[in-house]
C-alpha cells in the first residue's frame, strides 16, 4: 500500500483577477522510502502542491479541493484540523527554499529543534534538548554543543538549512517534502545539502517529495520524477526514462535548457514564450503554445494523463496517438 | 554594549546643559518677577528680598551661580514657597506623578497590546475593524476632552467615581484611564501592524509545518518579533506619559509635578520652572535610552553588536 496517495488535488485561489487555478487535478502516490521528485518551472503548481497537502495553503484567498489525499488511512483533505496539526512535523514534514528567512530570528536553534518534540511528544526538556543536540551533530554541524545555542543569524545559509533539515528529521518523518531545498544556496554547498538529504533517508528510510526546477538534481536523486507544467502533471515516469526518452515536448524542453546539456559556445536554449495565466484557462494543452510539436488538435483536445507504456505516463497528445517520439 | 550605554549618558550632559540655559534666559526675559503678584511691598523689603535671592546680582552672575548649585545638584530655592527648595518640591511632587504615570501605562500595555494582537490574528474582520477603529478613535480624542467626558458619565451621571481629588485609591481610576486610553490607541496600533508583518514572514510558515498550534505561532514565534515596534515607542510614549500628566494633573486637581510646572510659570517662579524643565529632559533622555537597550536586548541580532 502506498504511504501518500493524492486523487485530483485542486487548488485555486480567489483573487481580485479571478479565480487562479495554481494546481488543477493532480494525482500521485509515494511509497515508504520513495523519492518523488516534481520537477516545473515557477509558477507550475509544485510548492502549492505540497503545501495544500499540508493545509499550509492560506484558506481564505485559498481552497484546496480533491477526491482526497489518503497518508495510510488520513484523508489530508477532509480530517479535523487538530489531525492534520498532530501530521505536521511529526508523519510529514518540510523544508523550504530559503533557509535565511525559514527560520526564527528571535529564538535559538536549540529552541526552534526541539519544538517539535515539545509539540508532539511527551518529552521533558532536558530530553528534547539532547535529541536536539544529537539531531545537529547528525546533520554535520560543526561544534554542535556551543553553536546550538546561537541564533540563526549566527549561521551561514548552508548551515541554516542543515538545521532545517535536522528540524524536519527530528520528529522521525515517514515523508520528507523538500521545497526547493538548494536554491538558495551557493554551488558548493548545494552538492553536501544534496547529499545530506540523501544520506539522512537512506539512513531513515524516510519517503522523500524533492521539488525543483533542475531536472539535473533531480535526476541524481529520485527514484520517479512528475513533470508539471501550469498547475498539472504532463509526464511521470522513472527517472532513467525521463532522461532516455521524454514522453512530453515539455520535459524534453527542460531537458535541453539546461546550460551544461549545450555545446560550448552556442547559445542557450531557452523555451519560447511564458507560463499561460492560470487565471485565465486555455482549452485543450496549455503547453500548446510554446510546443513546437503542436498541431491543430492540440488546442481543442482536453489533455488527459495516459499510460505510455514501461510506467510511463504523459500527456501529450501526440505522442499518446503515436505520432511523435522525442529523444 | 556597555560603551553604548556610557555613551548615551554622556551624550545627555550637553542636552541638559543647553535646556537649563535656555529656559533660565527664557524665564529672565520674561517681564515680571516673582514679586510682582504681591500688593504694595515697601520698597526696603523687596530689596532685601531681591538680595536674599540673588535678583539684585548682574545676570551673568546669576547665571554662573546657578549653574554653580546645578553642578552640585541643587535646583536652588523656589521663589514662590517660602523656605522650601525646588529638590524638595519635586521629591514631594513626584510620587503622585510617577503612580499617575505608572498606572496609566498598565491602562495603554493591557489594553493596547491584546487589543493590537487581536486585530492583528483576525485581519479584515470585524474584530479587526472594530478594535482598529476603538484605537483611533482613542488617538483623536485629546485627553482634555477624554478627561471631562470621563468625569460627566462616571463621576457626575453614575457617581462612582469623585470628580476630582487624589485622596482615595478610586480616585485613581478616572485619571489613569484618561491617560492611558490614548497610548493605549497608538500601541494597538503598533502591535497590530508589527505582528502583521511578523506573521506573513516564511519563519512563521515553518512554524505551522512543524504542527505549532495557532496559540503557539502567535505567542511564541509572532509576539518577540511583533513587539519591537512598541518598544522602541515606550521610550518616547512614557516620556509622552508623564509630560501628558500636566493635562491631566490640572484637570483633575492632582498634586503632582505637572502642576508645579504649568503653575510655576505663572508665578515667575523661575528655578522651579528650571528645575521641572530639567528633570523632564533628563527623564525623557533616559527612557528613550531604556527603550533602545531593551529592543537591543529583544533581537538577537542588534545584542551582538
Amino acid at each position: 500500500m502506498a504511504l501518500l496517495e493524492v486523487d485530483d488535488l485542486r487548488t485555486s485561489f480567489h483573487t481580485r483577477n479571478g479565480v487562479v487555478r495554481a494546481v488543477d487535478g493532480v494525482s500521485f502516490c509515494i511509497d515508504r522510502g520513495e523519492t518523488l521528485g516534481i520537477v516545473g518551472e515557477s509558477g507550475s503548481g509544485k510548492s502549492v502542491t505540497c503545501l495544500s497537502l499540508l493545509g499550509l495553503v492560506p484558506q481564505p484567498p485559498g481552497r484546496v479541493e480533491g477526491t482526497g489525499a489518503v497518508l495510510e488511512g488520513i484523508d489530508l483533505l477532509r480530517c479535523p484540523r487538530e489531525v492534520l496539526r498532530g501530521i505536521r512535523g511529526r508523519r510529514i514534514a518540510m523544508i523550504f527554499q530559503d533557509p535565511m528567512t525559514s527560520l526564527n530570528p528571535y529564538m535559538t536553534i536549540e529552541e526552534q529543534l526541539m519544538e517539535p518534540l515539545l509539540i508532539h511528544e511527551k518529552i521533558d526538556r532536558a530530553a528534547a534538548a539532547r535529541m536536539a543536540l544529537q539531531a545537529l551533530q547528525e546533520v554535520g554541524v560543526p561544534e554542535a554543543e556551543q553553536r546550538i545555542r546561537s541564533y540563526p543569524h549566527q549561521f551561514s545559509g548552508g548551515m541554516r538549512q542543515r538545521v532545517m533539515i535536522a528540524m524536519a528529521l527530528i520528529g522521525k518523518p515517514d515523508l520528507l517534502i523538500a521545497d526547493e531545498p538548494t536554491t538558495a544556496l551557493d554551488v558548493t554547498v548545494q552538492a553536501q545539502i544534496l547529499d545530506l538529504i540523501a544520506q539522512q533517508q537512506r539512513q531513515r528510510g524516510v519517503a522523500v517529495i524533492f521539488i525543483s526546477h533542475d531536472l539535473s538534481v533531480v535526476a541524481g536523486f529520485c527514484d520517479r520524477v512528475m513533470v508539471m507544467y501550469a498547475g498539472r502533471v504532463v509526464e511521470t515516469a522513472d527517472t532513467r526514462a525521463v532522461f532516455r526518452e521524454p514522453k512530453h515536448p515539455y520535459t524534453r524542453a527542460l531537458q535541453r535548457s539546461r546550460p551544461a546539456m549545450q555545446a560550448k559556445g552556442a547559445e542557450l536554449y531557452v523555451i519560447p514564450g511564458l507560463p499561460p495565466d492560470l487565471s485565465r484557462p486555455v482549452p485543450g494543452c496549455a503547453f500548446a503554445p510554446r510546443c513546437e510539436f503542436a498541431v491543430a488538435d492540440c488546442s481543442r483536445t482536453e489533455m488527459q494523463l495516459q499510460d505510455v507504456g514501461a510506467g510511463q505516463a504523459s500527456a501529450c497528445l501526440r505522442v499518446q496517438r503515436g505520432e511523435l517520439t522525442l529523444q | 554594549m556597555l560603551r553604548l550605554i556610557v555613551r548615551r549618558i554622556l551624550e545627555t550632559i550637553p542636552v541638559l546643559v543647553l535646556v537649563a540655559t535656555i529656559t533660565f534666559f527664557m524665564m529672565k526675559a520674561v517681564p515680571g518677577g516673582p514679586l510682582d503678584t504681591e500688593k504694595n511691598i515697601p520698597q526696603e523689603i523687596k530689596v532685601q528680598i531681591e538680595a536674599f535671592y540673588g535678583l539684585d546680582q548682574p545676570l551673568w552672575k546669576q547665571y554662573l551661580s546657578y549653574m554653580g548649585n546645578l553642578l552640585r545638584g541643587d535646583l536652588g530655592p523656589s521663589f514662590k514657597h517660602a523656605n522650601r527648595s525646588v529638590n524638595e518640591l519635586i521629591a514631594a511632587a513626584l510620587p503622585v506623578s510617577l503612580e499617575l504615570g505608572g498606572l496609566a501605562l498598565c491602562v495603554a500595555l493591557l489594553v493596547g497590546i491584546p487589543l493590537g494582537i487581536a486585530a492583528a490574528v483576525r485581519q479584515n474582520t470585524w474584530i479587526d475593524y472594530l478594535a482598529s477603529t476603538t484605537a483611533m478613535a482613542g488617538i483623536c480624542l485629546p485627553t482634555f476632552v477624554m478627561g471631562p467626558l470621563l468625569v460627566l458619565v462616571f463621576a457626575l451621571h453614575f457617581e462612582h467615581f469623585n470628580a476630582s481629588g487624589w485622596d482615595f485609591p478610586r480616585d485613581r481610576v478616572l485619571p489613569a484611564l484618561t491617560l492611558g486610553l490614548v497610548y493605549a490607541g497608538y500601541i494597538a496600533r503598533l502591535t497590530r501592524g508589527g505582528m502583521l508583518e511578523v506573521l506573513n514572514q516564511d519563519f512563521i510558515r515553518t512554524a505551522r509545518a512543524k504542527g505549532a498550534s495557532e496559540t503557539r505561532v502567535v505567542f511564541r514565534h509572532a509576539l518577540r518579533g511583533g513587539l519591537l515596534p512598541v518598544v522602541s515607542f515606550l521610550g518616547p510614549g512614557i516620556a509622552g506619559i508623564l509630560t501628558g500628566s500636566f493635562v491631566i494633573e490640572t484637570i483633575f486637581n492632582i498634586p503632582g509635578l505637572g502642576r508645579h510646572f504649568v503653575t510655576s510659570v505663572f508665578n515667575r517662579d523661575a528655578t522651579l520652572t528650571i528645575g521641572t524643565a530639567l528633570f523632564y529632559a533628563a527623564l525623557v533622555v533616559a527612557l528613550n535610552l531604556a527603550a533602545d537597550i531593551a529592543q537591543a536586548m529583544l533581537n538577537p541580532k542588534q545584542r551582538a553588536n
